[in-house]
């Protein structure tokens, strides 16, 4: 049992995980707490299964499954970081100089909004995304792993890994750093401020399309509500790391998953969701700036 | 080199700098002096795009950088040192200097290499420092880090707010000699100071601000011994 819910907890920690980012990156550069942001992972979902029945019906599922899942996750990836990247430009571009509370409230207009259209246009049951893999699987010290249970566990670690070479190693993430600490200052050694917002919008909603994708494929249901429960929960994982610290959001996502599937286990599965918000009260009120948070020490 | 004619900033209602007219000329040193609130380190920041003004032309070189937004005037080559230094804290010192050639190199090119060493030169200890982060520099290394942040997009003009704020003597003797260094070499110098004594004395012109407005300029000689200077920012 204590195996399973490991392997669980990871499963969903991975996908918080991936989800948390997108927030903690967001708001380590513009301060800003994108309440949109679970609407994109809803879109990952939908926009899924929209292609994978388009290349099913042209029958490249047949031909070759692998091909047509590479595709499906590349073309859902894309597309949700188109819609990070226009909903920046669209609902918070416009107000980069406006009190703080003026994006924040945009931001749920463009959640809001996401919703209804989606549901709008898909229907406001829920969808099924085709069983793939059926329940095949490996033993595992005595506990069955699915492979989706792996693959969501693998992907969400390489994207983490590929994520932080990115954040440390290149022009473009050690210019996403240096704009989150000082944009005027970035601004005067010749960094595009817009183009590295963008970039974060992008990075963020790719991310979070992946873990969309990833949920649809693990619990083959499909909602336009899900974004909100999802978007709340990486939210929390966020904080509990410390908002704005990508390694913060790494173990915060995982470690949230981690306790929601231990204490579903061992406590009581009613009470699953509340867990999450206990511990982050609890983590509020002993470190307010989260695992990881800033200290705000700078020397003159 | 440089040309502002009658600029006029804001900040909200308040006028800061009211009709600013000022000239560098290639190769020189010149310095902006005044008291606080003057509009010294709001004339650099005007210059380099960071404030926009709102009447008035800025032309660097031949073109109007006044609409410029300010990372492509560092592009032009302007290159900005602001007041407080505004290291990145979180930053190692090489990601420092990385990100002030961010215009020019990309990342672990052998050319990024070449003007990452011909800076450590200047300042051997940052090279000493390289790996760690800025904000756990002494104040005196954070502004050899920030001026050599800013030489780093190998700039044309060089801006320098206040460079000698809040040091030990002779780490601001060490400072202005490198800027004297960085002059010789072919970088033309617009400099602000309330070390008045110090700026005029290393400056072939300097300018006296007040209230926004220029109130005299000259000679650095010349104004160094000009009565009405002494009595209000030599304090003799």
């Amino acid at each position: 049992m204590f195996t399973q819910q490991l392997i669980n907890g990871l499963t969903l920690g991975g996908v918080y995980a991936l989800i948390a980012l997108g927030y903690t990156m967001v708001y380590g550069i513009l301060e800003l707490i994108n309440f949109a942001h679970g609407e994109i992972y809803m879109l990952g979902a939908y926009l899924g299964i929209i292609f994978l029945a388009f290349f099913t019906a042209i029958g490249l599922t047949a031909y070759s499954l692998p091909l047509a899942l590479v595709l499906t996750f590349v073309l859902s990836v894309i597309f949700c970081s188109a819609y990070g990247f226009t909903i920046e430009k669209i609902a918070y571009k416009p107000l980069r100089n406006a009190p703080r509370l003026s994006p924040l409230i945009s931001a749920i207009g463009v959640s809001i909004f996401l919703q209804n259209y989606v549901m709008l246009t898909q229907g406001a049951t829920d969808k099924i995304f085709p069983n793939l893999f059926e329940k095949a699987g490996i033993e595992f010290i005595g506990t069955r792993v699915t492979y989706t249970q792996i693959f969501i566990i693998a992907a969400s670690a390489v994207l983490m890994l590929f994520l932080n070479l990115f954040i440390t190693k290149t022009r473009m993430g050690k210019a996403m750093r240096a704009v989150a600490q000082d944009k005027v200052m970035a601004s005067l050694v010749g960094i595009n401020i817009n183009t590295v917002i963008s970039a974060t919008f992008v990075i963020g909603s790719g991310l979070a399309a992946v873990a969309g994708l990833m949920v649809a494929v693990y619990y083959g249901l499909v909602n336009y509500s899900i974004g909100y429960t999802a978007g709340i929960k990486a939210f929390t994982a966020a904080v509990l790391g410390g908002i704005g610290s990508i390694p913060g959001a790494m173990v915060g996502g995982i470690l949230l998953g981690l306790i929601e599937s231990f204490s579903a286990a061992y406590i009581s599965s009613e009470y699953k969701d509340a867990y999450a918000f206990i511990i982050l009260i609890i983590i509020l009120f002993v470190k307010p700036s989260g695992l990881f948070g800033k200290t705000q020490e700078e020397k003159v | 080199m440089l040309e502002l004619n009658d600029i006029h900033t804001f900040y909200g209602p308040i006028e800061a700098l009211k009709g600013i007219t000022l000239k560098v000329n290639q190769g020189e040193i010149v310095c902006l002096i005044g008291n606080n609130g003057a509009g010294k380190s709001t004339t650099l920041m005007t210059i380099s795009g960071i404030l926009k003004p709102k009447a008035g032309t800025i032309s660097f070189i031949g073109s109007n950088i006044s609409d410029m937004p300010a990372h492509s005037i560092v592009e032009m080559g302007i290159s900005h040192v602001p007041e407080g230094r505004r290291i990145f804290s979180r930053l190692t010192v090489k990601e420092n200097l990385e990100m002030g050639g961010y215009v020019k190199f990309k990342i672990k090119s052998s050319k990024l290499k070449i003007q990452l060493e011909k800076v450590y030169e200047m300042f051997s200890v940052l090279k000493e420092r390289e790996k760690q982060l800025g904000g756990t520099l002494s104040g005196g290394e954070q502004q050899m880090l920030a001026i050599s942040r800013a030489l780093m997009s190998e700039p044309k003009l060089l801006l320098l707010d206040e460079p000698s704020l809040g040091l030990a003597p002779i780490i601001v003797s060490r400072i202005f000699k490198a800027i004297k260094e960085i002059n010789e070499e072919g970088v033309t110098i617009l400099l602000v100071e309330q070390n008045a004594h110090a700026a005029l004395n290393l400056s072939d012109r300097g300018y006296v601000l007040e209230n926004g407005r220029i109130k005299m300029h000259g000679k650095g000689k010349e104004l160094l011994n000009s009565e009405e200077v002494k009595k209000a920012y030599l304090g003799e």
